[in-house]
């Protein structure tokens, strides 16, 4: 529950990615709660919206292009203009948190001014599960929840950004949590972006697979670290009136007793 | 194959339908993909093999002109032939015309993806030659006039007893109902076959430039028989099959066997340098190497898309991807299926005719975890989807593309994009379920509501319930 003895005040500013924006404010809220619980200097700019992945996955690369600038700008002046603190940027997404740190290098690859704002956003942006484990050193955040529990690995999270454990750790941290893997579950669970759209039957039979694993595992609560594989496996749940409840990490890292 | 345009969608739907095609694609994949775990964990320098692996193959495919060259020399000074072919047609044309040559009645052929490209059984058949697949999935496969549906196990499409009703229909034999005394029947037929042809074709694995040694890998013994007996040896291979030297062998045959079966050695591996030499007691007469271009120039000018061209074909990709495993091979298109197909269909036979194909993935990236040279599947698919929407079949997206117009519009200002979640808020009640989520949607949404519900755009976002909670 101890930052471990930051040299510098830290200060977050959130990247709150325009899915959670809009319909899972309670996701971001979550997150401010817990890292301000861990003394962290939380802000927000309001200029930001979206990273522009929807666009640059679907094939659009000009449009994206645009939108990623405009996040570029807005977040590299933002931390240049705070000197005397280490300042961060902490998403709830391993996906729009990829979008930034591992796709913008593709995107910018021809522009080396906007190549250096990227190097310079990309270290200090950071998956919020991440952030908690390597920056803060932390996986008990002192939250309290009396449930089981398993973990659906978001695409993304785990092989673009190479992160497994923390978020396991996290769980199994939480005070009350009896944490249970399910099988295959890094398998996709058939969200995709757009792909969920365009070939909706091929997606929902993915989707298929996950519940069924979801379920045999003997959970109650699903949690994962992305919105978006929430909301296509959530959508499904609650059509199907399956009574498991899914829920954002930061969610479950707020509870308290 | 009568090849016109890729229906993915339409063929996926069928394939979801067929019962007893998902209950094999679960089997057979589920079996291959934990012996390929299994046999990538015993090697504790995997990741470093796989990273050697990618590096050679990115040098000789960035240097591929000078290594052909290489190849041809070798061939020819081992006593074979070397025949450049730049599409399918001219593949075809020159086998058929080798095989006229030689007066061949009869073909028997190895299991190999580069003939089924080019569809040379029909150009065989068209000139009145027999022609023979002696692979047991290629086998049944040919009974039964289809199309392999994956790279390595052609026939996983069909049950056990699909295949008993084939070999009873068609070879006029009772039903047998076990495996093994199938795999009899085709035995016995397959053995007079080897015999009695005057020509094999086989495809590579490897082709390698330094010694113009051409690598078959198998299982069954049938390539060693196809490549030994008849008189005559035809090596159809893709000109991205080479590798320098000899000795980088040793590293692709662990990759490939490993990644592809779980094996820590194919059964069999054929080194075939040039025709029989005066000391060897059998082998063929003739040695015919006949390179296949079909596209593949194309990938190599791709900059951003040519590491499709490192591919070795081992069908990890395809055992791992959670789509091929609902979907199947046939769902496809063409000779190419699973992620490797997404990313070569689309190139090989031009963007217009398969324009799904890159969209056929939730770009998971299980696929680019598995592969032995460490293709990035999802970083060409990106780079396939944009030339998709930039060509002409792109253009016909009319509704996208003003979806993104607009997301464009609205995400560039905060203040529109503030209005439009305002909007959206009261805009959906309509729609708004006793659940609280969106349960029914117009098109194109409903692609999503069909199945499942929506969430609804919240009363507050968190910008405006950040005001309250900054303090």
């Amino acid at each position: 529950m101890q930052l471990n003895n930051p040299k510098r005040p830290l200060k977050v500013y959130i990247f709150i990615t325009c899915l959670v924006d809009t319909f899972f404010p309670e996701v971001g809220e979550s997150m401010v709660k817990v890292l301000k619980a861990l003394g962290v200097e939380v802000d927000f700019i309001e200029e930001q919206t979206c990273c522009g992945q929807p666009a640059f996955n679907s094939g659009y690369q000009d449009d994206a292009r645009v939108v990623a600038e405009r996040f570029l700008s807005i977040f590299d002046k933002t931390l240049r203009d705070e000197p005397g603190k280490d300042t961060y940027i902490v998403c709830p997404s391993g996906s729009c948190t990829s979008m930034v740190k591992v796709f913008y290098e593709d995107i910018f690859k021809n522009s080396p001014e906007l190549l250096n704002k990227v190097r310079h956003i990309s270290q200090k942006t950071f998956e919020f599960s991440e952030f908690l484990v390597t920056v803060l050193n932390t996986v008990d955040v002192g939250a309290e929840y009396s449930g089981v529990i398993t973990y659906h690995d978001s695409c993304h999270l785990l092989r673009e950004l190479g992160i497994k454990d923390g978020p396991r750790e996290l769980i199994k941290s939480v005070k009350g949590v009896e944490f249970k893997e399910m099988e295959l579950h890094d398998a996709c669970c058939g969200f995709g972006g757009t792909f969920s759209i365009k070939f909706p039957k091929v997606s929902v039979s993915m989707l298929d697979e996950k519940i069924e694993c979801i379920i045999n595992s003997g959970a109650e609560t699903l949690v994962s670290s992305d919105m978006g594989c929430l909301m296509n496996i959530g959508g499904a749940l609650s059509r199907r009136k399956i009574p498991v409840k899914i829920m954002h990490l930061a969610e479950l890292l707020a509870k308290r007793g | 194959m009568g090849f016109e345009e890729v229906r993915f969608e339409q063929d996926s739907e069928k394939a979801l339908r067929n019962k007893s095609l998902q209950k094999a694609l679960v089997n057979v994949t589920n079996r291959f993909r934990s012996a390929r775990n299994k046999a990538s964990e015993e090697v504790p320098d995997w990741e470093d093999l796989r990273t050697s692996a990618r590096k050679i193959k990115k040098e000789t495919i960035e240097n591929l002109d000078k290594y052909l060259l290489i190849l041809e020399e070798s061939v020819k000074k081992a006593g074979g032939k070397v025949h450049w072919t730049k599409d399918a047609e001219e593949a075809s044309r020159i086998i058929v015309g080798i095989a006229r040559e030689g007066n061949v009645k009869s073909v028997v052929k190895s299991k190999s993806m580069a003939t089924e490209e080019i569809e040379l059984n029909s150009s065989f058949e068209d000139a009145g030659i027999k022609v023979v697949e002696t692979d047991l999935g290629e086998y049944i496969i040919q009974l039964a006039g289809e199309h392999p549906s994956h790279i390595i196990a052609p026939a996983i499409h069909k049950t056990k007893e699909d295949i008993s009703k084939l070999f009873s229909e068609k070879l006029g034999i009772p039903h047998y109902d076990k495996p093994e005394e199938l795999t009899k029947v085709a035995r016995e037929r397959l053995r007079s076959e080897f015999l009695n042809a005057d020509m094999g074709v086989s495809g590579a694995n490897f082709a390698v430039a330094e010694t113009g040694t051409i690598v078959v890998v198998e299982n069954e013994g049938n390539a060693r028989l196809t490549t030994t007996v008849p008189k005559i040896h035809v090596a159809l291979v893709g000109i991205e099959k080479l590798i320098p030297r000899y000795e980088d062998l040793s590293l692709f045959l662990t990759v490939l066997a490993r990644s592809a079966t779980g094996q820590k050695s194919s059964t069999y591996v054929s080194f075939i340098t040039g025709p029989k030499r005066s000391t060897d007691i059998d082998g063929p007469e003739e040695f015919h190497l006949v390179l296949l271009d079909n596209g593949r120039s194309k990938i190599l000018a791709s900059e951003k898309t040519r590491e499709s061209l490192y591919c070795i074909r081992c069908g990890a990709c395809l055992n791992n991807c959670p789509v091929y495993r609902k979907v199947g091979g046939h769902s496809y298109g063409w000779v190419y299926s699973g992620p490797i197909g997404a990313i070569i269909t689309p190139q090989l036979m031009g963007i217009d005719k398969a324009p799904e194909l890159p969209f056929a993935s939730s770009l998971c990236g299980a696929c680019h975890d598995v592969c032995p040279v460490k293709i990035d599947f999802p970083k060409v698919l990106l780079e396939l989807r944009k030339n998709v929407v930039e060509s002409k079949k792109g253009g016909t997206r009319v509704l996208e593309r003003l979806g993104i117009r607009l997301w464009r519009f609205t995400v560039e200002h905060e203040s529109i994009y503030k209005i439009t979640n305002k909007l959206s808020y009261y805009f959906q009640l309509p729609w708004k379920g006793s659940n609280g989520k969106l349960n029914s949607l117009p098109y194109p949404f409903s692609r999503w509501t069909d199945q499942r519900d929506f969430p609804a755009v919240a009363k507050k976002t968190f910008r405006e319930t950040w005001k309250e909670i900054k303090k």
